[in-house]
């Protein structure tokens, strides 16, 4: 105790003034206070410098006309934020932001369960399957979305195969159809990380312990009851995790909208995330495009917030 | 549901059938990738006459090889920052209950919920400011910050669920803070050590946006931008292209095969967190 507290004090007085003496009052039988506050520093000053401080700055040039480069601008009041409800652009990334994030979260969970349900049972394959329906999600999301952009084209593989099984009637233009495309890029995402989801229900699902399915054999029940009695309430802690997940990732999206289709064709795919770099990279529109990102700040905030109370609540519910 | 019974060898053949549709588009990459140009039969019938020119070729006009080491030292560098310094700033704010540790514990939620497009555009031009666009040190301390939030969580979750005997028992017999870390806490926080370099590593690797922004125009390119340069210029020469989407990903799959144990239980390990 004396030890932390002589190091700190000498080379920063006005950082520890912060340092509330209470621990060592309600903690006196304790041979010491615990871990100094300086092992804090080295994350934080890096954390502050790339993280906080950046982001507060965006937050007030979203309220300014900056271009990103001028080093006069002037402040803007809400200009920025009006103009985005007149903005079509604007209204429709965002309508596709969230519907991409719903509908990946909804699907690819989906999936994934099915997935942890098929591999958690006696099949010999099991472990090579775990493995193998994983790996997709390891590779670099722009290179698998680069190999998806030549399989989903008029002439590629996916056509190709609807052809030689006889539907040629599904061929469609998947990415440059504007009805479609939207589609197609929740479909690569399912793809690549389906097996992501698998994996947490899969680790929920062998936290559960066996009495409690015996039990339930004993009871006689079957196996829809005994998944949505019992597997099901006890996976809440994955079912969290692998919403928040989706979600996120899904409002976030960038990478493979920019690979598959760059937003296109026209607008049609344009997220949120696409939006944000070609305001500001190609229209030199920073402030315009920080805005958005503030937006985007909002709808990641009230999601994660909002679902992880409701989830809590499930979870409790639960145990 | 103990006994391997005709249900199970019916669901066994479904979840191959499964696993054969998801392992479709790596078929049609390696099959795509292994023929010469001259070949324009359907991307689905077996090349004939297999060849490994679109490899070598990528791999020089790509600058393929320059690319990985970038990658793999931004990866590496970057994960070995992010764990040092999170692990100790975990440590006291787990244990000290003090006022200034819980209003950093708020900062690192807040942390983990800010989306990077918010500080994207204003860390640019800091970083423009200075000079460090385009270098992959730039990376490095860009990484070890952003990660800081999420890596720290992890090590807070695991260190609370952590006795503090041993380290009590270290302290009365005279360890300083530093040493305490050093030899009894961080030892025992291995598991969720290999969490977190696990999916900080792939993130990292994995990771586009920020290479796009910060690296655009620099010889010194990571992996991602370097593959999305090379579509760029070899718009529709699939073979060559197919290539190197292959070389790219064989490093990514050699790691993960040989690991695959650490690395699944690492995205799993979130969980028990």
């Amino acid at each position: 105790m004396k030890r932390s507290n002589e190091l700190a004090r000498p080379d920063a007085a006005s950082v520890v003034r912060h340092a509330d003496p209470g621990p060592v009052a309600t903690r006196s039988r304790r041979p010491r206070t615990g871990p100094p506050w300086w092992f804090v520093v080295p994350a934080m000053v890096l954390f502050a410098f790339v993280v906080l401080v950046p982001s507060v700055r965006g937050v007030y040039y979203a309220f300014t006309d900056w271009d990103g480069l001028d080093p006069n601008f002037s402040f803007a009041g809400l200009d920025n934020f009006v103009e985005m409800t007149r903005d079509a652009d604007a209204r429709q990334a965002i309508w596709h932001t969230l519907l991409i994030a719903v509908s990946i979260t909804i699907i690819q969970n989906g999936f994934g369960l099915a997935l942890a349900l098929g591999v958690n049972t006696m099949i010999k394959s099991r472990n090579v399957l775990r493995v193998f329906l994983f790996a997709p999600a390891v590779i670099t999301p722009i290179v698998t979305a680069y190999l998806w952009r030549n399989l989903l084209a008029p002439d590629g593989a996916v056509n190709s195969l609807l052809g030689a099984v006889g539907l040629d009637s599904w061929q469609q233009n998947w990415l440059g159809d504007p009805e479609l495309a939207l589609w197609s890029i929740v479909g690569v995402i399912v793809w690549q990380f389906g097996g992501y989801s698998m994996v947490i229900f899969l680790a929920g699902m062998q936290s559960i312990s066996k009495d409690i399915y015996d039990a339930a054999a004993i009871d006689g029940t079957g196996p829809v009851r005994r998944f949505w009695s019992v597997t099901r309430p006890l996976l809440a802690p994955a079912f969290t995790i692998n919403l928040m997940l989706s979600i996120i990732g899904g409002i976030k999206l960038f990478d493979q909208v920019y690979a598959l289709t760059g937003g296109g064709p026209g607008h049609a795919t344009d997220t949120m995330s696409t939006l944000i770099y070609k305001d500001a990279f190609t229209l030199g529109e920073f402030g315009y495009s920080i805005a958005l990102a503030v937006v985007l700040t909002v709808i990641v905030a009230v999601a994660s917030t909002s679902q992880y109370f409701v989830l809590a609540r499930n979870e409790r519910a639960a145990s | 549901m103990n006994r391997y019974t005709r249900r199970t060898f019916s669901l066994e053949l479904l979840m191959i059938a499964i696993a054969l549709v998801v392992a479709f588009p790596v078929y049609v990459l390696v099959n795509l990738a292994i023929r010469p140009p001259s070949d324009t039969s359907s991307p689905l019938r077996p090349t004939l006459a297999p060849t490994l020119d679109n490899f070598t070729q990528a791999w020089q006009q790509g600058a393929l090889g320059g690319a990985l080491g970038n990658s793999a030292l931004v990866t590496v560098v970057s994960v070995l920052i992010v764990i040092a310094i999170s692990a100790l700033a975990a440590y006291p704010l787990a244990r000290v209950t003090a006022r200034w540790s819980r209003g950093v514990f708020l900062l690192i939620m807040l942390g983990l919920m800010l989306p990077f497009q918010l500080a994207a555009l204003p860390l640019y031009q800091t970083m423009r400011d200075l000079n460090l666009l385009g270098s992959a040190w730039a990376l490095i301390v860009f990484y070890s910050g952003l990660q800081v939030p999420f890596t720290t969580f992890l090590y807070i979750g695991f260190l609370r669920a952590l006795p503090r005997d041993f380290e009590d028992a270290a302290s009365i017999d005279g360890c300083t803070a530093w040493e305490c870390f050093r030899h009894v806490v961080f030892p025992m926080l291995k598991p969720i050590t290999v969490t977190a370099i696990v999916l900080n590593a792939v993130s990292i690797w994995n990771d586009f946006f920020t290479p796009l922004l910060y690296l655009s125009g620099s010889t010194q390119q990571t992996v991602p931008v370097a593959i999305s340069g090379f579509v760029g210029q070899y718009v529709s020469d699939w073979n060559l292209i197919f290539a190197a989407l292959l070389i790219s990903m064989i490093p990514i799959l050699i790691v993960y095969f040989a690991l695959q144990r650490s690395i699944i239980n690492g995205f799993a390990g979130g969980l028990k967190g």
